[in-house]
């Protein structure tokens, strides 16, 4: 067995075994964290496919990104750990197997020995040292795949418009200030001199 | 190609190991002497008030979101600038058009005050 070999049989070991932890933690914050080593081990399985960039751009995406709002998400669903009962699991199991069954069958026919094998695709040879990765994407997404990336602009602009119009909540009660406003104040806004007459001397009795 | 992650993969390993050490060397070596009162929650020395877990804004969750959003527009820009000399100048107005389209949704972000934290 190749080094490389044992590379990926050690990785993708570990991504089943994060993707059972995963499932099987009660509390979601273990579950998300669980999931951050799936990640980091599905990014060494794309590394072993010579996919420099997107092996990195899934840790840095991933992990960087998508993991924090998943923990945001599990916070802000204030599941309290105790109330969760174990009863659960028996209930949603036969609906949770006929999803798995069918997600493995589609699987096998899909990659399955009869589609998908050393004597249907050529083992991939391995490139030189000098090969990136990165470089092959490149000019290959901004050139042929030109109109596939402009659509992917429009989508995460839709993204942007949509996760505002979701979540942006004006809070008219919060105190705060406005240094642009506190900066341009004049005295004569704020200080006021008032003539008075002078007090006469109080008489005394 | 691999050859030339084989350190990432070293400096990962011994990354996971000296992690893993450090706390199963603390785990193994130091005394266990556990009761009740070591074992509870314990909060600037007295009981607890309430539970840790509590709602939070969903502000924070916008900020999130659109991080992950120019996040990705910035892995966008990576293998763009590694072949910008080779795909010239319709790579240059290709990724033009894109941030363009994502300039768009700035100015619409910074306009309805999603950036505020008022």
């Amino acid at each position: 067995m190749t080094f490389e070999k044992f590379l990926f049989y050690f990785f993708a070991a570990m991504v089943i075994f994060a993707g059972l932890m995963l499932i099987t933690r009660r509390n979601p914050v273990y579950s998300a964290l669980f999931l951050v080593l799936a990640f980091f081990n599905a990014a060494g399985l794309w590394m072993l496919m010579e996919a420099e960039f997107l092996a990195i751009t899934l840790v840095l995406v991933y992990v960087g990104a998508v993991m924090v709002l998943f923990l945001f998400v599990v916070m802000m669903l204030d599941i309290n750990v105790a109330e969760m009962k174990p009863g659960c699991f028996i209930t949603y199991l036969p609906v949770g197997i006929l999803i798995a069954l069918t997600m493995v069958v589609e699987m096998v026919m899909v990659v399955g020995p009869n589609h998908f094998g050393l004597d249907i695709y050529a083992s991939p040879v391995p490139h030189a040292p000098g090969y990136s990765n990165t470089g092959e994407l490149g000019s290959m997404l901004y050139t042929i795949y030109m109109y596939p990336f402009e659509i992917a602009a429009v989508i995460l602009l839709v993204a942007i418009v949509a996760a505002i119009g979701l979540t942006l909540r004006r809070r008219p009660d919060t105190k705060s200030q406005n240094p642009s406003k506190q900066v341009l104040v004049k005295r004569d806004d704020r200080l006021r001199v008032v003539k008075m007459p002078s007090e006469s001397k109080m008489e005394l009795k | 190609m691999l050859e030339g992650y084989l350190p990432i993969l070293v400096f990962l390993g011994v990354g996971t190991f000296i992690g893993a050490a450090a706390i199963a060397i603390g785990f193994i070596l130091g005394p266990h002497r556990p009761d009740s009162e070591k074992l509870s929650p314990y909060e600037c020395g007295f009981e607890a008030f309430e539970d840790t877990r509590m709602k939070f804004d969903v502000r924070y969750y916008l900020v999130a979101i659109l991080f992950i959003i120019f996040d990705l527009e910035i892995a966008f820009l990576f293998p763009w600038a590694v072949v910008l000399a080779e795909i010239g100048i319709v790579g240059l107005m290709a990724m033009a058009v894109f941030l363009g389209i994502l300039v768009v949704g700035f100015i619409y972000e910074w306009k309805k005050g999603a950036l505020e934290w008022e």
